[in-house]
């Protein structure tokens, strides 16, 4: 019967083109869409299967942004326990640095034996949240994972390496694993299913410390990619081009 | 048997009650004519008389361990043959897909586009904010509501593939065109348009349809307008036949019984180029789920030169695309099962119909057709037009 706790946050929606602010530091939030990040979902998804598989109760938490209660009530039609939405000035945007404060803050008073989380996200300026969370709770890390046994007081994890490797490792619980992929793909639930979860599940509402922004990066500036004239079309037939390519990588000292 | 499964069979088969005429289904003669006329019903474990049988036998919960039931595209062929009138597509095997997305039996190709109509209003995943985009390189305006701010005669409900499908673009802007050419009073939602959701519904998730109804239907409610014409007759059977439910209730047509009303005006534009042989494909939407049988050809026949030829299957017995009922978004898992296309089946029909033109009046149709020409031999020459690209084709 583990305690999980699964830490995710809404990201930026690439389906919209994105803005810069008016400073040029960083993304105009006020036309910003968020969406859950992809690899939290999957993390959702492997604590749900953990807990259907070994029981256990799985606690999800969130800090309060645009699109994040419907977020939490998907996730409570999925089959989580507890929904939890950390109450601070999120809106916007702030450091992995002092998201991983408030995380660790709120994940520890629910004692869990594993923490998860999507290893990576779009926003993560200053690393991924799971390293950071565990530094901040003293507890093991393992990213890249895709796969999780529970056993008394250990898991073990497949953990991916590049190249189609797969490592099967064992971590002390409790733990912090960053979530590369669910054993399943997030699941699909009926619209119905999440409907009745906002009119029967609650939201509770984390209060937390004053954001602790230390360690982290400020950017100082952000701009889209600058369109250069650097591409040279060769032209002429195939003995030209051929010679051409040469003389080039020759001066490159490529050949 | 176990109390387990005559339950759920007892739940699912009173469920089919409460579809108009749905005690029909008391009265299944098990003849088995839906299971032969279904286009994929010799690759279903469950096709709609075996599931009558087995609900019968009090066993159906054996359903939800498979997947097959997904095949169905919501064509009416079966509906349209039972000799009992049950009301086996919005009934039977509409329900049938509810209990399996329910139990989360879903194939994952499905999963996005529901997804995508739930957080975007469209099943393929594009920006709303960019959903009248289309109309952009046009050279006269295509009033949105929002901005227009006056009523207007004619509320134009694009839709989804209408307003993103680049290949089905060209035949919106072909809309807009012939609207713009009449003078005819219209205006566009735009951003504030959301999926009609209807195929979203016939593939079980009618949760979401009701809510992309009650986003469209506050839409409707902010603005004046006589009627609402759209292109696609998934949209038309929606506002028409399933809205009312949701208590939005506005009138509505096809634009080819809206065209039609008005060829003695349209005629005069047309004119000849030269003699070619056009067969109609009647969409399932239109035809079958709709009645609308003559207003297409009615439009076709005024084209100068047009002669107009019939496919073996025609108006009641026409075949389906392959789009419906969520098969625009199963694609890849109709494959899996059977390694056939039914577009590839129609195209071929085509072929045999020796016409020189398919024409279609539903915007699931040109790309799933132009498909199939390029793998059915003997269809590369076939040229798959809606009904609108050919008016303004002959309009010049």
């Amino acid at each position: 019967m583990a305690n999980i706790v699964a830490i995710v946050k809404m990201v930026p929606d690439l389906v919209e083109e994105l803005e810069i602010n008016d400073e040029g530091t960083g993304l105009d939030r006020d036309w910003l869409r968020l969406i859950i990040n992809e690899f939290d979902n999957h993390a959702i998804e492997q604590a749900i299967l953990l807990k259907e598989r070994e029981g256990g109760e799985v606690t999800v938490i969130a800090p309060e942004t645009e699109g994040v209660e419907d977020m939490l009530f998907t996730t409570a039609a999925k089959g989580a326990d507890r929904m939890i939405k950390l109450a601070g000035d999120f809106e916007e945007g702030v450091n992995n640095h002092a998201l991983a404060h408030a995380f660790a803050e709120t994940a520890k008073n629910h004692q869990p034996d594993l923490i998860l989380t999507g290893v990576q996200a779009n926003d993560d300026l200053d690393g991924p949240v799971g390293p950071l969370v565990a530094e901040y709770l003293g507890m093991p890390y393992i990213g890249y994972i895709s796969g999780v046994t529970l056993e008394e007081g250990r898991a073990i994890v497949r953990k991916e390496y590049p190249g189609g490797l797969i490592g099967e490792m064992e971590v002390t619980l409790p733990a912090v694993l960053g979530i590369q992929a669910g054993e399943e793909p997030p699941r699909y639930v009926a619209i119905s299913k999440v409907r009745q979860m906002m009119k029967t599940a609650e939201i509770a509402e984390a209060e937390i410390s004053e954001l602790d922004f230390s360690g982290g990066i400020s950017a100082k500036r952000m701009y889209l990619p600058e369109a250069a004239e650097r591409a040279e079309m060769i032209e002429g037939d195939e003995e030209e081009i051929a010679a051409k390519l040469i003389s080039i990588f020759k001066e490159a000292g490529a050949l | 048997m176990t109390a387990a499964n005559l339950g759920f069979t007892t739940e699912f088969y009173e469920s089919l009650f409460e579809v108009a005429d749905g005690e029909n289904i008391k009265t299944c003669l098990q003849c088995a004519d839906c299971s032969g006329v279904c286009p994929f019903g010799y690759l279903m474990d469950f096709p709609p008389g075996r599931m009558i049988a087995w609900m019968r036998a009090g066993i159906l919960d054996e359903m939800l361990d498979t997947d097959s039931v997904w095949m169905c595209v919501s064509c009416y062929a079966c509906t349209e043959v039972c000799p009992k009138n049950i009301p086996l597509t919005p009934g039977l095997m509409t329900r049938a897909k509810e209990e399996l997305l329910l139990a989360g039996n879903i194939p994952a190709e499905l999963q996005s586009a529901l997804e995508f109509s739930q957080r975007y209003g469209n099943p393929l995943g594009e920006s709303p904010r960019k959903r009248a985009a289309w109309a952009e390189d046009l050279d006269f305006e295509v009033p949105i509501m929002r901005k227009a701010k006056r009523p207007v005669d004619v509320l134009w409900f694009v839709g989804d593939y209408a307003s993103y499908h680049p290949r089905v673009q060209e035949t919106t802007k072909a809309f807009a065109k012939l609207l713009h050419k009449l003078g005819i009073d219209f205006g566009i939602l735009g951003p504030e348009e959301n999926s009609d959701g209807d195929s979203q519904r016939l593939a079980g998730e009618r949760g979401l349809f009701e809510m992309l109804a009650e986003k469209n239907g506050k839409a409707f409610g902010k603005y004046e307008f006589g009627e609402i014409i759209t292109t696609d007759p998934h949209a038309y059977n929606a506002i028409k036949n399933e809205y009312p439910q949701l208590g939005i209730e506005y009138p509505v047509r096809h634009y080819t019984e809206f065209l039609a009303e008005r060829i003695e005006e349209i005629k005069p534009l047309l004119k000849g180029k030269g003699d070619v042989k056009i067969t109609y494909h009647d969409p399932c939407y239109l035809g079958r789920a709709n009645g609308i049988y003559d207003a297409p050809r009615t439009l076709l026949e005024a084209i100068p030169g047009v002669e107009l030829v019939e496919m073996s299957h025609n108006k009641t017995t026409s075949l389906c695309c392959g789009g419906g009922g969520g098969g625009m978004w199963l694609d890849g898992f109709q494959w899996e099962k059977g390694e056939v296309r039914l577009s590839d089946w129609r195209v071929k029909e085509a072929v045999t119909s020796e016409a020189e033109v398919m024409a279609v009046a539903c915007p699931y149709e040109p790309p799933r057709f132009e498909d199939s020409t390029k793998t059915v031999s003997g269809a590369d020459t076939l040229v798959i037009s809606d009904i609108l690209e050919l008016l303004i084709e002959a309009i010049g």
